[in-house]
């Protein structure tokens, strides 16, 4: 018996509904899977609602570069892709060096982008930094900019990919944990908090949750469950198109259109997933507060109206986990995004449903394979 | 005699206390004095410069020339006072309470506050939230025209400065405190063209049967004087319904409708108020429970008999716990003191007990009649669920009520959802004046109890601080040095 309800069983369960899932979802309606989405709390509830809707190919990691290409691409082309812009603008994202040495890393690094065949990243000296960001302090020598770069608006974001998704038949069911996974004759029977549904494919994208599901099917992964915090301003008046970020201290920022400002960079409170409540170190986010104070000496008489944390995943080596489960057919990983996963929604969400519907892809993913925090003998999820 | 030290600067504040209470109300003076006497270490945090709270705002400073118009239970304050300035505890005045939550290590809460520009925490094993009340919003079409206040922030204006209102004043809504605030303007010296009561005429029905309770009430008395003098003194019009403020960029009429016709007075001011409801802010960005009371329209914290919330430490006096008024929240805050004292050790639970009953038997005494009061002067429904489309309701980010039934049309199913979507609640009030009506479109929208539907999430800082005061937080020791770099 399962609780498949209207529509049948579903070619593809997805367990989170963040904007993994529901890129995944929306890309395997795309291509005509019946899909199902099950979602404990409501779409975009954690990291994918509250983020800092930075959308950046900007100081990734190498491996995740192709991947973020791609990604971007589609950015580009949200509105079509689910007919709402869903906020996205791109004004570029700004790395900054604070120093000398800061600025020769950064020289090495575009240099090695460039050898591989990208050139999104391209440096720039002191000239064009106070160019594209007026405010920054005198004693900043240069940077690197990523012109196709800039923002978007998670909520906003993660609910249209979502919308689109149903209207192209996807079914999203809110308020449903899922529970356990067991596989038997090909089939997943995913047992929730509101009865059991079965789909022969299963897609985790469970966030920082999504540990536990893949412990259910027996394939444990060392999974740090964190909680970044970020910070905004009351509305001041407009002085700074891209994004900000730094290397040498956490620091992003951004300012909106409607003037606020976005205080992030990766400073992490206490998160409480059994909750959904996260506790902010307050004197963390005072170093944030001292670096803007230096870095952007107009901000200093800012006020602080909200500061919050998201609950995210994240990877011992901060990249994330994509592809095949090493030890069950049919079940397919996507998460450990570790705090920069929002900008690689869309693409990977495509990946995903070609990954489903072909078995294969051409976007190098071998990086984020699970087995690379496999050592011990394989168990399986198919029941007795 | 022991006195209250004043604390000025966050370098005089202990790095932790027993307790600490915020808020200098009724309710925090009583748990101060309480708390004093049983030994505990007390730290008062109150963002006003003297002692008093909304209630008896000002009360300690000698009293402007229009401050007699305030009446003799504003008067009662007083003793209040000066027994709370004469306890043993550090009384930090001028200070904003900007967070709390559990601390990172050891048992107790860390309070983020502000002192003369400059942020600290303070660890505290148990805290009391004394935070009184807010004025319920009052969503009309016009209601963010200059020359629209709330009667509450014109009473704030009358107490702390004697500012008496120019021109011609018009006060609509309903709730005692209306009649109160208009005894005290006109007291004042204030020009009152006319008092619109909104007060909905079936209400007396579903407060009839609690009339035996309140008629035996000490409720009574006061409120039938406090009546009885208005009416004699003031235009009052009563079964309005339908306000609306009018005017070009400003005020210039009021427009209702009396009898089912309509009618417009000119007018410089408007004050509207409908009443007041628990300030929730801190307790609910620290995560204490709370639910919907179905007869006061508002959320409430979950509390046990000491005023104790979900969040184990974490106690709520005052008409934070519930409107029950000033007497009320002065004993509520001896209470929850006295619980705070037993769960520190100062007292057994035989000490404890028979510490409360007489505490107890007052409280019980002053609430009798409060449910009659509750029923009769609920808000008429039209001025909390705005039916017009175009009334503001979220007044930070101009979202407006139409706005807000199209989303729930769009499938958003609660406050958080409707935040996220259109910014309501995200503003720098942070949903104090819309929180309460956008739980209850939805409700009404979606047919749900507003139980179901939930409140807002209020995010830290509760109150806004600016970038230089949070960079004056003391730091990890590792992010000082690389600052210094
Ligand atoms: C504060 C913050 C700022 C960030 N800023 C940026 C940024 O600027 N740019 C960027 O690219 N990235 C950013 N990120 C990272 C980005 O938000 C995440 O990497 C991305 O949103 C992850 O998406 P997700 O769908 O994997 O996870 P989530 O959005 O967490 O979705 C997972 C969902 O799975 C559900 N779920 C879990 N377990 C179950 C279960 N058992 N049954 C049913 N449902 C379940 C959860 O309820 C959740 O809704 C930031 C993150 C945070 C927290």
């Amino acid at each position: 018996m399962s609780a498949t309800g209207a529509g049948g069983q579903p070619d593809v369960i997805v367990i989170g509904g963040g904007i993994h899932g529901c890129s995944s979802a929306l890309h395997c309606a795309m291509r005509g899977m019946r899909v199902l989405v099950l979602e404990k709390d409501y779409p975009g509830r954690h990291a994918s609602g509250v983020n800092a809707g930075g959308v950046r190919q900007l100081a990734r990691d190498f491996a995740e570069v192709p991947l973020s290409v791609l990604s971007m691409a589609l950015w580009h082309r949200i509105a079509e892709l689910v007919d709402d812009d869903c906020g996205f603008t791109s004004d570029g994202q700004v790395l900054v060096a604070e120093t000398e040495e800061e600025l020769t890393g950064f020289r090495e690094r575009v240099r090695k982008l460039n050898d591989l065949g990208f050139t999104h990243e391209e440096l720039i000296d002191v000239t064009e930094l106070r160019r594209l960001v007026p405010a920054v302090s005198d004693s900043c020598p240069g940077g690197i900019v990523s012109r196709q770069d800039g923002a978007a608006v998670p909520f906003r974001a993660t609910q249209a990919i979502r919308r689109k998704a149903e209207t192209l038949g996807a079914r999203v069911l809110e308020g449903v944990r899922v529970e356990t996974l067991a596989r038997r004759d090909g089939v997943w029977t995913v047992a929730t908090s509101a009865g059991a549904f079965q789909a022969p494919v299963v897609v985790n994208a469970a966030g920082a949750w999504a540990g536990r599901i893949a412990a259910m099917a027996g394939e444990p992964v060392p999974l740090k469950v964190i909680a970044p915090m970020l910070m905004i301003t009351e509305r001041r008046p407009h002085f700074i198109e891209p994004v900000v970020i730094l290397r040498g201290r956490k620091l992003s920022f951004k300012q909106f259109a409607n003037g606020t400002v976005l205080i992030g960079g990766g400073h992490e409170g206490r998160p409480n997933p059994d909750t959904n409540e996260t506790i902010l170190d307050w004197a963390k986010l005072a170093e944030s507060a001292q670096t803007v104070w230096e870095v952007f000496p107009v901000m200093r008489g800012a006020s602080i109206m909200r500061a919050w944390a998201g609950i995210e995943a994240s990877m011992p080596d901060h990249i994330p986990v994509i592809g095949p489960s090493a030890r069950n057919d049919g079940l397919y990983h996507q998460f450990g995004f570790s705090a920069h996963g929002f900008q690689l929604g869309p693409g990977t969400g495509a990946v995903m449903a070609e990954l489903i519907a072909t078995g294969a892809t051409n976007t190098p993913i071998d990086a984020f394979r699970i087995g690379r925090f496999q050592h011990d003998p394989p168990q399986s999820a198919a029941a007795p | 005699m022991a006195e209250a030290s004043s604390i000025t600067t966050p370098a005089e504040l202990d790095a932790a206390y027993d307790l600490a209470i915020v808020g200098a109300g009724p309710a925090g003076m009583a748990a101060a004095k309480e708390a004093a006497g049983h030994g505990l270490s007390v730290l008062v945090l109150d963002e006003n410069a003297g002692p008093g709270g909304q209630i008896y705002r000002a009360i300690t400073r000698s009293p402007a020339p229009g401050l007699a118009a305030l009446g003799a239970d504003y008067w009662k304050g007083a003793p209040l006072a000066a027994d709370f300035l004469a306890a043993p505890v550090h009384y930090a005045a001028g200070t904003t309470v900007w967070s709390l939550a559990i601390a990172a290590e050891g048992s107790g809460h860390e309070i983020g506050v502000s002192i003369a520009g400059a942020a600290r925490m303070v660890a505290a094993r148990e805290v009391i939230l004394a935070t009184g009340a807010l004025e319920r919003p009052f969503p009309v079409p016009g209601w963010t025209l200059p020359g629209v206040m709330t009667a509450g922030g014109a009473q704030t204006m009358l107490k702390a400065s004697g500012l008496v209102p120019d021109g011609r004043v018009v006060l609509a809504g309903s709730g005692p405190l209306l009649y109160l605030l208009a005894a005290q303007f006109v007291a004042a010296g204030a020009n009152i063209s006319a008092l619109l009561d909104t007060t909905p005429s079936a209400n007396w029905g579903r407060a009839l049967p609690h009339l035996p309770a309140f008629l035996a009430s000490p409720y009574l008395r006061k409120g039938l004087a406090l009546l009885w003098k208005t009416r004699r003194s003031l235009r009052v019009m009563r079964g309005v319904s339908a306000i609306s403020a009018e005017g070009d960029g400003k005020l210039a009429s009021v427009r209702f409708s009396k009898g089912g016709a309509a009618e417009t007075l000119p007018c410089d001011l408007l004050l509207l108020h409908q009443g007041v409801v628990p300030n929730i802010n801190l307790s609910n960005a620290a995560g204490c429970a709370q639910d919907w009371d179905e007869t006061q329209l508002c959320f409430t914290p979950r509390l046990d008999a000491w005023f104790e919330s979900s969040v184990p430490g974490v106690a709520i006096a005052g008409d934070g716990a519930g409107i029950a008024g000033a007497e009320s929240a002065a004993l509520r805050g001896t209470l929850a003191a006295i619980g705070a004292a037993f769960r520190l050790g100062h007292l057994d639970a035989v000490e404890r007990d028979s510490r409360a009953a007489p505490v107890r038997a007052e409280l019980a005494r002053m609430g009798r009649g409060r449910a009659f009061l509750d029923h009769f002067y609920q808000p008429a429904k039209p001025l909390r669920i705005p039916p017009q489309d175009d009334t503001i309701v979220c007044r930070c980010e101009e979202v407006t009520a139409g706005m807000i039934r199209a989303a729930v049309a769009h499938g958003v199913t609660g406050p958080n959802q409707m935040k996220s979507f259109l910014r309501c609640g995200m503003g720098p009030c942070q949903g104090r004046q819309c929180g309460l009506t956008v739980t209850e479109m939805i409700a009404e929208a979606r047919g749900l109890p507003p139980t179901e539907i939930g409140a807002l999430r209020l995010r830290p800082p509760v109150k806004p601080i600016t970038l230089s005061e949070l960079a004056s937080l003391p730091k990890t020791e590792a992010a000082t040095r690389a600052v210094v770099r």
